[in-house]
């Protein structure tokens, strides 16, 4: 059946006889015009954009993001400064700054959210500890997804006494107390390089943090596991981990997306957690996390060192939250739950 | 049931060996020694302190012994850092504070939670479900080490309301705060969680039928629809319990209370083993067997679950 294609507009379908399930689904006035073909993704597109909160969630989150990447480089061009510059010379320089305050008291743009101990601008280090707030918390994230969603899909699809074996595991994990166990790990294994700690970190809360993903995606599968599309593909003779991976791990997208929207702000707050407490990133890399802990020392006489680091996060953690509720909400009205 | 339970506790029990043997195989497999410092120590001291602490027998020899203490006796032996403390006297002592604020925090969040939930799936999409959802929100995405100090700053420093820290025994004002702190995440999931609870039990038939046979709204309300939107609530309980004993974690950090969590964290810091294992196998073991009571629970509440 050919179609006949707009030719200024690929993605318009003619509606006409050819392209209508019944006579009945072509309304009268749009006989013969050129509509857009709607897809899932874009009903879903449309839905979230009609959700305010999560819009503003969507922005903030852009953002963060954007300014938290080229933040450090724009301060430095502008004021001449890196996140972790210490001034030398002027005493007054060399202790924590109020925001928006020079050294002598006078009001300056230079620091917006003043100094910490050591004079170094706030400003630069919330977004620099931005970028590694947020590195951990997506790539830890991607790190929950290969191993949530391969689990989900595996023991969805083969089923019987191997789904039964691998989900009650997974029942097992979920009831344990993790993070004391990621706490020993990172003590135990304490890297002697800050970057290694990095590595380290994101490994652990990925490994952690699988479990709900697993569990979503095997729903999913079992779901579409008897469909049509798949009986197809066996009865062509793909191979089991093809099927799993070309032809049902595609169709579990929408519900995965939600989730790893939603598990980014969990895994930057378990980050944070543990920075927190000191098992996290090791100086000189700061996130939002290890900024926050420092500024507690001073809350009583510096509290903008906690303030701004903390707001910062509670804020970028909010919009994250929204936005994964909205998504959920415009992907898949029927999964409501918290 | 009993069957039901049977079958429970055949998975609770290995699953607490395993957390066990998880951390004591971390700490084993870790480089260095707890009694490896700056400076390397003589032969000499270093020999008598591997014969004085087991460490010279084979790894099975210690695993055999670390284990028998644990599961034959309850005896999780003594600690490093505070010499001629055993570490059952050790959790003795800390169990109670880290249990008050941990207990208190739940049962605010329940209260405070299971109501603000309700009034938002009754009045849905009204001024009270936004702002009680955005309240909650917030709750979810303020992190506790940063609620509390807020909190501290605000009514300890600048109004002098409450005392900032420091732990005086059970029923005293310095648990407001860390209570507070403690409880704002489950309050926000527990309002979460029931209002979509409420919602859907409130759509539901029998919720109908109870109204059309002249029920008051109230009874309406409190026999029927608490009782099946308030499931998703009791099946969180077991999530909640591991999340609170994190949560305290960082709460007896920051107001400077004894308990658990704060031995915890030193312990790990100072690599004082036999404390790290005990504290671990310890939260394992009352987590595990509380998730038990609730699962037991829950099976007799809603007698589906009983046959899957």
């Amino acid at each position: 059946m050919a179609t006949e294609k707009n030719p200024d507009h690929e993605d318009l379908v003619h509606i006409g006889p050819e392209n209508a399930v019944a006579e009945a689904d072509v309304h009268p006035d749009e006989a013969g015009t050129f509509v857009r073909g709607t897809s899932l993704w874009r009903d879903a597109w449309r839905r979230l954009l009609k959700n305010k909160l999560a819009v503003v969630g969507l922005v903030v989150v852009i953002v963060v993001t954007i300014a938290s990447i080229i933040g450090p480089t724009a301060i430095k061009a502008i004021f001449g400064f890196t996140p972790d510059f210490i001034p030398t010379g002027d005493v007054n320089a060399t202790r924590s700054l109020p925001p928006f305050t020079g050294p002598n008291g006078q009001f300056t743009w230079t620091h917006p959210m003043g100094t910490d101990n050591a004079g170094r601008d706030q400003f630069a280090r919330v977004l620099q500890g931005g970028q590694i707030s947020l590195f951990v918390g997506i790539l830890s994230t991607l790190v929950s997804l290969l191993i949530g969603v391969t689990y989900g899909a595996v023991a969805g699809y083969l089923g019987g006494r191997l789904d039964n074996v691998m989900m009650r595991i997974v029942d097992v994990l979920y009831s344990l107390p993790y993070v004391i166990v990621v706490i020993v790990l990172l003590s135990m294994f304490r890297s002697q390089t800050p970057r290694g700690q990095l590595i380290l970190l994101f490994i652990a809360l990925g490994s952690v943090s699988w479990l709900t993903m697993a569990r979503i995606v095997r729903g999913q599968v079992l779901s579409l596991k008897n469909q049509e599309f798949v009986l197809a593909a066996r009865a062509t003779g793909v191979s089991t981990p093809r099927i799993i991976f070309r032809h049902l791990i595609p169709n579990t997208l929408g519900p995965v997306i939600v989730y790893a929207t939603l598990t980014i702000p969990q895994i930057m707050l378990t980050e944070a957690f543990l920075s927190f407490l000191g098992f996290g990133v090791q100086a000189p890399i700061a996130s939002w996390g290890s900024l926050a802990a420092d500024g507690i020392q001073n809350i009583a006489i510096f509290p903008w060192q906690l303030v701004f680091p903390g707001v910062t996060m509670a804020l970028t953690l909010f919009s994250l939250n929204f936005l994964g509720d909205g998504l959920r909400d415009a992907l898949d009205p029927q999964m409501r739950t918290v | 049931m009993l069957r039901f339970i049977v079958r429970r506790l055949l998975i609770t029990i290995p699953t607490i060996l395993v957390v066990i043997s998880i951390t004591w195989a971390l700490i084993k497999l870790a480089p260095g020694n707890f009694y490896s410092g700056e400076k390397p120590l003589p032969p000499a001291i270093e020999k008598n302190i591997r014969e004085k602490y087991g460490l010279d027998k084979p790894w099975y020899q210690q695993y055999g012994k670390t284990m028998w203490g644990i599961v034959g006796h309850l005896d999780f032996g003594t600690s490093l850092k505070y010499q001629g403390q055993s570490v059952n006297t050790i959790i003795k002592r800390s169990l109670p504070v880290s249990a008050a604020v941990g207990i208190l925090a739940y049962l605010l969040a329940l209260i405070v939670g299971v109501t603000a939930g309700s009034i938002a799936a009754l009045k849905q999409n009204t001024k009270w479900d936004y702002s009680s959802m955005a309240l909650a929100m917030l709750g979810i995405s303020i992190p506790n080490f940063v609620l509390g100090p807020i909190l501290v700053l605000v009514f300890s420093l600048t109004l002098y309301w409450l005392p900032p820290s420091r732990w005086e025994g059970f029923p005293s004002r310095n648990l407001v705060l860390p209570v507070l702190t403690l409880s704002a995440l489950y309050m926000a999931y527990i309002a979460r969680l029931t209002r979509a609870g409420m919602l859907e039990v409130l759509r539901s038939d029998y919720i109908r039928t109870a109204r059309a046979k002249g029920l008051s709204e109230r009874d309406v309300l409190i026999r029927h629809a608490l009782r099946g939107g308030l499931m998703p609530v009791v099946s969180y309980t077991g999530p909640a319990l591991a999340f609170l004993l994190t949560g305290t974690v960082v709460v007896e950090r920051i107001f400077a209370l004894p308990g658990l969590g704060n031995y915890f964290i030193q312990a790990s810091l100072n690599r004082d083993e036999p404390l790290i294992i005990g504290i671990v196998a310890f939260i394992a073991i009352t987590l595990l067997l509380m998730n038990l009571l609730v699962d037991i629970a829950y099976a007799y509440l809603d007698p589906r679950v009983r046959y899957q």
